[in-house]
């Protein structure tokens, strides 16, 4: 009796992130039970992403929001450090070298938190704009920056991440003049990648975040409380 | 370079299915790749490589079917495939549109194998362990 060699085919029919998906379905469910707003914050290094979330974090605290972060971070604890200071319960992510979030990661950074309690929870991501795109995290929002002091053809070159962007933050406005940015060029880049995408700027070093910071409240379905600070 | 943690994810999905199946040797993974989906194609084929070692995959071919952009064109009323990813209009009558139909594909189709297990199947005695293929 000889061997049957005739090559067969066993079909699959699976994404090879279905089980990411998954966790991230599963923890969408989790945050609209506990209706708090999930931001992922992504960007290239460099692009003022630590300075944006420190000064929103405390402004919205200032607006009577309860709001806490978790910051993937590479290497140094510095990030998580200096976003403490806005007095917001901040936790950091060690990627351990991996070049994006993933839903597990943020699913086993939420322990002991009461998330019932929170109007807002970022994610800041992985500085950069390639890999984070593939990774849902169950996010409510998907928000990517651009500084002005990027090059306003970014979204042309990371077509991918600008694609899946929610919001797109304009970072750095007060440098816009002295980096000659052109802001029309900027939004067009942005616009053909992703038509129709909302876009916000912001000089978090200038403390001018009032569009990005209503926009979430409007989003989140709160309410500013206090009408004091900020500007 | 994520296509590292991307490889091994698609190892391990094929690998499961083939170990459950009982296939000891897989010749080729037949992949759908959407030109959305954030994965460089050589990269991942350098990462397949690495992440294949050591389990029924290893030696094994990745076959990569890559898949164009398709929006759907609501002034058309019909389906456009895009050219590249930099520009989401229609290329029939210029409309923007971000309505994906195909592109964002990461998908394992199928797995081919040669099997070399002679026919019928050997029996399996009840405590587990393989018998001879009756004669
Ligand atoms: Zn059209």
């Amino acid at each position: 009796m000889g061997e049957n060699t005739r090559p067969r085919l066993l079909e699959i029919r699976q994404g090879v992130l279905s089980k990411n998906d998954r966790l991230a379905q599963e923890l969408r469910a989790r945050f609209a039970a506990a209706r708090v707003f999930v931001v992922n914050l992504v960007s290239s290094p460099g692009s003022g992403k630590t300075t944006l979330l420190e000064r929103t974090l405390s402004q919205l605290r200032a607006r009577g929001h309860a709001v806490a972060a978790l910051v993937g971070d590479l290497a140094t604890e510095n990030d998580a450090r200096r976003l403490a200071r806005s007095g917001a319960p901040i936790r950091q992510i060690v990627t351990d070298g991996i070049c994006h979030l993933e839903a597990a990661m943020v699913a086993a950074h939420l322990e002991g938190w009461d998330l019932a309690a929170l109007d807002f929870l970022f994610v800041e991501n992985v500085g950069n704009l390639v890999c984070p795109a593939s990774y849902d995290l169950g996010e409510s929002m998907r928000v990517v920056l651009l500084s002005v002091t990027e090059g306003e053809d970014k979204p042309l070159k990371y077509p991918t991440m600008f694609h899946a962007a929610d919001l797109v933050l304009l970072t750095k406005m007060d440098l816009a003049q002295a980096t000659e940015f052109d802001r029309e060029e900027a939004l067009a880049a942005i616009h053909a990648v992703n038509p129709g995408v909302p876009v916000v700027e912001t000089a978090a070093k200038k403390g001018r975040l009032d569009a990005w910071l209503t926009l979430l409240e409007e989003r989140a379905g709160v309410k500013r409380a206090s009408p004091a600070a900020g500007g | 370079m994520h296509e590292l943690s991307i490889a091994y994810s698609l190892v391990e999905i094929a690998s499961q299915a083939a170990d459950s199946m009982g296939i000891r040797r897989v010749d080729v993974v037949h992949l759908r790749l959407g030109a959305l989906s954030g994965v460089v194609q050589d990269a991942l084929l350098f990462a397949y490589e690495i992440a294949a070692k050591g389990t029924v995959l290893e030696g094994s071919r990745l076959a990569i079917q890559e898949l164009p952009v398709v929006v759907h064109c609501s002034r058309c009323q019909a389906d456009r495939t895009l050219p590249g990813i930099q520009h989401f209009r229609c290329p029939v009558c210029g409309e923007p549109t971000g309505q994906i139909v195909q592109g964002r594909e990461l998908e394992i189709v199928s797995l081919e194998y040669t099997d070399p297990v002679p026919e019928p199947a050997p029996c399996r005695s009840p405590n587990g362990s393989t018998g001879k293929p009756p004669r």
